[in-house]
């Protein structure tokens, strides 16, 4: 335990991680493409990047979950192989992870004393001296915590302390935290700043993931910031502006608008107005709603942007009706107050959803596309007459449907797993289109798709639009949304930004919005921490 | 993992569980038993063949037998159509004990309220009466599931308590035979109150048809109708139940309403069938039986009935063998048992297989790896 593996003695003569040309290629993608980095002694360096920029891989590799196909690590200047999170830890590598992993009924001491190895930690198993330990490592890095407290008292900021905790009873001298402000309030994202500066200044480094422009610069040294699998470039982000970095992560290329006329489409009416919607979130763990507010109208595609988990799945419940809204006059569909329909009742009026999951939740897995295409089109397709089902129509829907958007499966018969993923969302798209909605909802319709199936996709939602229907696009992927909308919003912690007309806006524009930083209009709530809990008792 | 560990062994998932085995391990599993019992009868010193024959086979060997085996497998068949249909759902309704006698007391009070002024209305009044008792006693996990979330296997199996009691103090107090010598029975039913019998020389009544006319309902609502569909769906992926619109809570109603009903009448039939009277006891555990029986059937209506008719002659051979050999009536429970453990443990290895892992070091290094990974995967 007192032996701390290159804590002082070695940060003067190597920097404390280098890493040469890291490779790692997943079918398909390449996910980091000779990624090199090296972080000194006492750093805290920043890892910036969209999602799908490669940041996982990276620190996966780091901490031994995933091996490079090529390149080095070295660790104080030794050439190493990291042989999963064991021997990161027992190197000297910590890491914090997004998600927790506590036992809810247990007190803090206990599951800081699971995580420990029994064998190598002489406390693991006297938990008089373990909570002291506790007591006196929270208290030198300013983690208030209390060792015998239960979990499930904890909140969110307090449960990542004890995460944190856990990492530093192991003498950490790189301690990894991924994105570990996107569950915290402005305070406890002050209060953990502010423990970092402390262990960085012990001389420990950290590596801190994220794509908050404005909290990287506040607090990291230096930042490396990935673009589809590659360092685009190292800086030091506190001399950048936000806008800067926000053009590095994102890329300066222009992106194409889908049509150069698209503000001068003639004014349609009014298909969906949603006003004043706050609401909780589906889990304890998602991002509740404040105070959205959106409009779309006939033939138009509104593309809602943001990095996944800033409320983009509570917008989703609360539009598809799966989590109705907490008032009827917070969606308005064609003048109809329906927030408190549920899923059945909003179908019935044509609004039709595709989910970001496509097994277990679009369709079932271990059902035929032709049962599949009962799951949702059951009403608008009229398959249930006086409670019996027509199963030989529900058969030749699901047909008609793998022959339109070219689904590469067996026939009707074959069981929702068994197609790739790209092909399965072909069949729910087109499942969803071909019961002619009024209005379209689509989380992330090419996500993970190929090229080809994409394109055919994005057709699809361009020609349902035309035919007079209105879009809502929820996606990550910009050019995505550069190609389909005509309007952009961006979603952040829960608010939803004005919307404005596709070829106006800048990917820049986009990129700091996406990181909290909306306009002077959305950005006016100011105290955020008092008013969320104010919205919340009120919804 | 740490259990399975112990003997350098580890349990995976199979990527793809074989369709067609499922539908072989029930017959294995019976096969299982069948070998185990002569083990078990070898054991205990008599001849195995002699010993099985006497169990399986010469319980049924007679009109009068073929009689006892539908007697047997009315209720169960009954109780285990409603119970599939639940459990399809995630709906574990392990109460059904409970609602057949709940069944029984309504039926059986409307027989001793009329008792003297009877007419052919009285029967099927009484039938309609056991389903509501069993029905309405269903509703109260049912309501407890979908307005607290309280555990409807627990409710529902606390509450087979309850009913068996009530059962008790109506027959040791108000509604005992007041010719009765203090016995805690009921009167006997008059004969406009107790089912016909439809097979001459034996105890066949008419509560087999009906049993198997709820067959045929449960075939029609899992194959053909909508909420069968849905309580499907629900089962499989609630998630894409709620997509789809599908409401749990109806699912959990439907269902516990049907299970409670069918069990009712399921009790209705039992004392207005072979009892004729209401006893402190009227089912040797009929509603739990009904649960393997719904296992054992792949929860499929057809395979329900076929289980019911197996399990009814363990009941048979095990008294059978009582009588025969000697051997304790708990011997029915050793077959039942053995039944299912060997359905599940067959089950389980289609799902999983064994694996010789490595030394432990290596493995102890595997298991960290495959946390965090499963933690990535959770990562957006």
């Amino acid at each position: 335990m007192s032996a701390k593996p290159g804590m002082n003695g070695s940060s003067g003569a190597h920097p404390r991680l280098i890493l040469r040309g890291i490779t790692k290629r997943y079918p398909g993608v390449l996910a980091n493409d000779r990624i090199d980095l090296t972080l000194g002694a006492g750093e805290i360096h920043a890892l910036l990047g969209e999602n799908g920029a490669g940041k996982s891989t990276l620190v996966q590799i780091v901490y031994g979950v995933v091996r490079a196909d090529a390149g080095r690590i070295l660790w104080n200047g030794a050439a190493v192989t990291v042989d999963g999170p064991a021997g990161a830890r027992a190197l000297g590598i910590g890491m914090v992870f997004q998600h927790f992993s506590l036992f809810e009924s247990l007190t803090v001491a206990e599951n800081v004393a699971l995580g420990l190895d029994p064998k190598s930690e002489a406390g693991a198993r006297d938990m008089a001296a373990l909570s002291a330990r506790i007591a006196e490592v929270s208290a030198r890095y300013g983690l208030t915590l209390d060792p015998e407290a239960r979990v499930f008292d904890l909140s969110v900021g307090e449960r990542q302390r004890v995460e944190i905790v856990r990492c530093l009873l192991q003498d950490p001298s790189l301690l990894i935290m991924d994105e570990p402000t996107s569950v915290l309030t402005p305070q406890e994202a002050d209060q953990l700043f502010e423990t970092l500066r402390r262990l960085a200044a012990e001389g420990r480094t950290i590596l801190y993931i994220s794509h908050k422009l404005d909290e990287i610069r506040r607090l990291c040294d230096s930042a490396t910031i990935l673009r589809g699998g590659r360092v685009v470039a190292t800086c030091d982000p506190r001399t950048e502006t936000a806008p800067s970095l926000a053009r590095l992560m994102i890329g300066e290329e222009v992106r194409a608008t889908r049509k150069e006329t698209a503000g001068a489409k003639p004014r349609m009416d009014e298909l969906l107005r949603v006003e004043g919607l706050s609401m909780k979130a589906t889990n304890p763990l998602g991002t509740p709603l404040h105070d959205v507010r959106l409009r779309l109208r006939e033939g138009e595609i509104l593309g809602i942007a943001g990095v996944a988990g800033n409320g983009q799945n509570t917008l989703l419940a609360a539009l598809s009706g799966e989590l109705p809204a907490p008032r009827a006059d917070a969606i308005r569909f064609e003048g109809v107050s329906i927030g408190l329909e549920g899923a059945r009742a909003r179908r019935d009026r044509g609004i039709n959803f595709v989910p970001e999951d496509r097994l277990g939740h679009g369709a079932v897995a271990d059902l035929s596309l032709a049962d599949n295409a009962l799951l949702s089109g059951w009403r608008r397709w009229s398959l249930v007459r006086r409670g019996l089902v027509s199963f030989a129509r529900s058969r030749e829907r699901a047909e008609q449907v793998v022959a339109r958007f070219s689904v590469a499966a067996p026939g009707a018969h074959a069981a929702a797993r068994s197609l790739s993923g790209g092909n399965l969302q072909k069949f729910i798209i087109g499942r969803e289109i071909m019961q002619r909605p009024r209005l379209l909802i689509a989380a992330h319709p090419t996500w993970g798709v190929d090229a080809g199936a994409a394109a055919a996709i994005h057709k699809a939602l361009i020609e349902l639009a035309a035919s007079g229907a209105g879009v809502i696009v929820v996606s990550q992927d910009l050019d995505e949304l550069f190609t389909l909308a005509d309007r952009v919003a961006v979603i952040c912690a829960g608010r939803l930004s004005a919307s404005r007309p596709a070829h106006e806006v800048t990917a820049e524009d986009v990129g700091l919005m996406m990181g909290g930083l909306f306009d002077a209009a959305i950005a006016k709530g100011g105290g955020v921490p008092s008013e969320t809990g104010d919205t919340r008792d009120g919804g | 993992m740490a259990v399975s560990g112990l003997l350098g062994l580890r349990l995976e998932r199979r990527a793809n569980a074989s369709r067609a085995m499922l539908l072989v391990t029930p017959p294995l599993a019976v096969l299982l038993t069948v070998l185990s019992g002569a083990v078990l009868f070898a054991a205990l010193g008599f001849d195995p063949v002699k010993a099985l024959m006497s169990y399986f086979v010469a319980p049924i060997s007679t009109r009068y037998g073929i009689g006892e085996l539908a007697v047997k497998a009315t209720p169960l068949a009954m109780i285990g159509i409603g119970l599939a249909l639940g459990f399809r759902g995630n709906v574990w309704n392990i109460g059904a004990e409970g609602q057949l006698t709940l069944g029984a007391i309504c039926a059986g009070g409307l027989a001793l309220a009329f008792h003297g002024q009877e007419g052919p209305w009285l029967l099927p009044l009484m039938m309609l009466a056991g389903a509501a008792g069993g029905l309405a006693y269903g509703a109260i996990p049912a309501w407890l599931r979908t307005r607290f979330n309280a555990n409807e296997i627990l409710t529902s199996l606390m509450l087979t308590y309850v009913g068996t009691l009530l059962l008790s103090y109506l027959v040791t107090g108000p509604w005992k035979d007041p010719d009765g010598f203090n016995f805690p029975e009921s009167r006997l039913f008059n004969d406009a109150a107790l089912l016909p019998i439809i097979l001459d020389g034996t105890r066949m009544h008419l509560g087999a048809p009906l049993a198997l006319l709820a067959v045929v309902v449960g075939w029609v609502i899992v194959a053909r109708t909508l909420i069968g569909f849905q309580i499907k769906v629900v089962g499989l992926t609630p998630i894409a139940a709620g997509y789809a619109g599908f409401s749990q809570a109806r699912t959990i109603w439907f269902t516990l309403l049907l299970s409670g009903g069918l069990a009712g009448l399921a009790g209705a039939i039992e004392v207005a069938g072979p009892i004729g009277q209401l006893q402190p006891s009227i089912s040797p555990g009929y509603g739990f039986t009904a649960i393997i029986v719904a296992f054992l059937g792949r929860l499929h209506p057809v395979g329900v009935l076929l289980a019911a008719l197996l399990m009814a002659l363990s009941y048979l051979g095990g008294e059978h063998a009582q009588i025969e050999l000697g051997l304790p009536l708990a011997l029915t429970g050793v077959f039942q048992g053995m039944l299912l453990f060997f359905l599940l443990a067959s089950d389980f290895l289609v799902h999983y297989r064994l694996r010789r892992v490595a030394p432990p070091g290596v493995r102890a290094a595997r298991g960290r790896v495959g946390e965090a990974r499963r933690r990535w995967t959770s990562f957006p």
